[in-house]
């Protein structure tokens, strides 16, 4: 998407001046292609697990704990199962939980901080709320919620949301607070404009941006925190394979078998790297305030 | 001054209070009756009936909060349904490595944070800069998990320099304590230092873009004394902020690493019972830590009128 914009900028009638804008691009934010490269290989991957990778469920006992070779590319765990099938269908659940967990904060986020910053009892009430929730660390609440329910990928995605919720609400009012005393707004309000045009044309808008910088943060976090779920045994089911349960099974056979926590482990860096460095891109891009800050 | 400590501790009271009410909501909101969890499968309907009534679990939720807030006040965190003793005696045990755990990891954090975050901002645009952020990116976006093990695989498996796991209590020797923290606190730690290290070097850019640090310059003043003490005191307020900010991640990662090292502390604690489904202790344990952040936060912001006394709003 950045990169149509870039493509854009420069003239979106000529290819060739397209291909240079294109260039450009790559060239000015080496750090955030690399990341969009990654992130794209990622999903493809985790798209395609059913037919690039062998079963993962698939146990054979005879060939427990081997390591990678032409057949078992990243080795076997102590069941006998493919690490390498594992690590790719493993893909599936970090990316569908990160991608969830942003979209929803990011919705429930917007709605609540519309309200808190524009109508004044909501905002006494919520922010307080905000406060608490953002006093009790995520992942503590999120193994209560987890712990209180059966463990499915709803309950888990649930159960990361509502963390990070409040720093979507305080994100949403404070930029609502800003524009509020702007004077296109002062003037729409004194021009009789109805509250919702107010709403939907003047004060959305310029919440977008830093929405979506944070999407993408809010998107890193839950892949980790989801994972530390899975590690701590308080996550998706144990039948579903994903990196944290995988590292979580096999953490005893460190010593005889690293393939098994080495090749997840990496695969999550790397997913949470991308996802920071596309972050990075985009709030130096889209929000310039906060890019100078950093 | 005073108004300012008053009112902040008002606020404090306060979000502790809300904290309160969302854990104690959060265990009601619970599929499944606390009652029949107690009294176990044996029990006929009357029985239940005569239990719930002596833990007051019929009455209104307001009173069963009010109930339960005034224990907690006075150290009651309740007993645990798996092992019948009190949870604040059970946390009380293993306070010791998670203490450790936490003291050791937080200072050498924040000395190692802020040294690379000053040599970051006065080496700007050099290699050295672009190396310091390049690892705090790397380091922010590995899980603890990963580091732990990558750690005692190197270390501890292959190097054989410290201990894989455990802890020994500091009244064993300090030096065999402080031997199986070295792995833990640096796994604990290396997103803390991230994090501290990058908000310590945007501070400093800011402050040494003022006129008087190009005056001490002129004035002949070292660069030692320049960057420590006319610039990092008056970087302090955010970079003081984000240590205490940070604090919330040290806390979810004392879970984690407590089970990586198999370390025999509250996170343990913790983790221990989501397996058992100890809710009395999730409870206890989240409210502790929760109570821990308020209370950081709190003295972060008193610090906050030493740092810059024009902060006492």
């Amino acid at each position: 998407m950045a990169e149509a914009t870039a493509a854009m900028a420069t003239d979106a009638g000529q290819p060739v001046l397209r291909r240079a804008g294109a260039w450009r691009f790559v060239r000015r934010n080496p750090t955030m292609v690399a990341g969009l490269a990654i992130l794209t290989a990622m999903v493809i991957i985790a798209l395609l697990a059913p037919w690039i990778a062998p079963d993962p469920l698939t146990m054979k006992p005879v060939q427990r704990l081997k390591p990678p070779s032409s057949t078992f590319w990243f080795g076997t765990d102590q069941l006998g199962r493919d690490v390498f099938a594992r690590t790719v269908h493993g893909a599936r659940i970090s990316l569908v939980v990160g991608i969830s967990v942003a979209a929803l904060a990011i919705t429930i986020g917007l709605v609540v901080g519309l309200l808190a910053g524009t109508v004044r009892w909501v905002e006494a009430v919520v922010m307080r709320l905000m406060d608490g929730l953002m006093a009790i660390p995520a992942i503590l609440l999120a193994i209560a919620m987890v712990s209180l329910f059966r463990a499915s990928v709803g309950v888990v995605v649930a159960a990361i949301v509502i963390p990070e919720i409040p720093r979507v609400v305080r994100l949403v009012r404070a930029v609502v607070l800003s524009v509020r005393e702007q004077p296109y707004v002062e003037a729409a309000v004194a021009g009789g404009a109805r509250w919702h045009k107010i709403l939907w044309r003047h004060i959305l808008p310029p919440t977008i941006p830093p929405l979506i910088v944070q999407a993408t943060y809010i998107a890193a976090s839950a892949i980790l925190i989801e994972a530390a779920l899975s590690f701590l045994g308080a996550g998706t089911p144990p039948e579903i394979p994903t990196w944290g349960n995988m590292i979580a099974a096999d953490r005893i056979y460190l010593g005889r078998a690293p393939w098994c926590i080495f090749y997840p482990g990496v695969a999550l860096a790397l997913v949470v790297l991308a996802v920071n460095l596309v972050g990075d891109g985009l709030r130096d891009r889209l929000d310039p305030r906060i890019a100078r800050r950093m | 001054m005073l108004a300012f400590i008053a009112r902040r501790l008002a606020s404090t009271v306060l979000v502790m209070a809300i904290v309160a009410v969302i854990i104690f909501l959060l265990l009601r909101l619970a599929p499944g009756d606390p009652v029949a969890i107690i009294v176990g499968d044996n029990a006929s309907p009357s029985q239940i009936d005569a239990v719930r009534k002596r833990l007051g679990l019929d009455d209104p939720l307001a009173i069963q909060f009010w109930r339960w807030a005034s224990r907690v006040l006075v150290g009651d965190l309740g007993i645990s349904i798996f092992s019948g003793e009190p949870v604040a005696k059970l946390i009380g045990q293993r306070l010791e490595p998670t203490l450790s755990l936490a003291a050791t990891t937080l200072s050498l954090a924040v000395v190692v944070a802020i040294s690379f975050g000053v040599l970051a901002a006065w080496k700007v645009g050099t290699w050295i800069d672009r190396a310091v952020m390049a690892l705090s990116v790397a380091s922010f976006s590995v899980p603890v998990f990963v580091v732990g093990y990558v750690l005692i695989y190197v270390f501890a498996i292959q190097l054989r320099w410290l201990p894989v796991q455990g802890y020994q209590p500091l009244g064993d020797g300090v030096l065999t304590w402080a031997r199986h923290l070295v792995l833990p606190s640096i796994a604990l730690g290396l997103a803390y230092v991230a994090l501290i290290a990058r908000i310590t070097r945007t501070a400093m850019l800011d402050v040494l873009a003022e006129d008087y640090i190009r005056t001490a310059h002129a004035k002949g003043v070292a660069t030692g004394p320049v960057l420590m003490k006319h610039a990092l005191k008056n970087a302090g307020v955010p970079i003081v902020t984000v240590i205490g900010i940070g604090v919330a991640l040290l806390i979810g990662g004392v879970v984690i690493t407590e089970t990586v090292f198999n370390i025999p502390g509250i996170g343990r604690l913790v983790v221990d019972a989501i397996q058992t489904r100890d809710y009395p202790i999730i409870q206890g344990v989240i409210l502790l830590f929760s109570g821990i952040y308020v209370i950081i936060n709190l003295l972060v912001d008193l610090t906050y009128t030493l740092l810059d006394p024009r902060i006492r709003h």
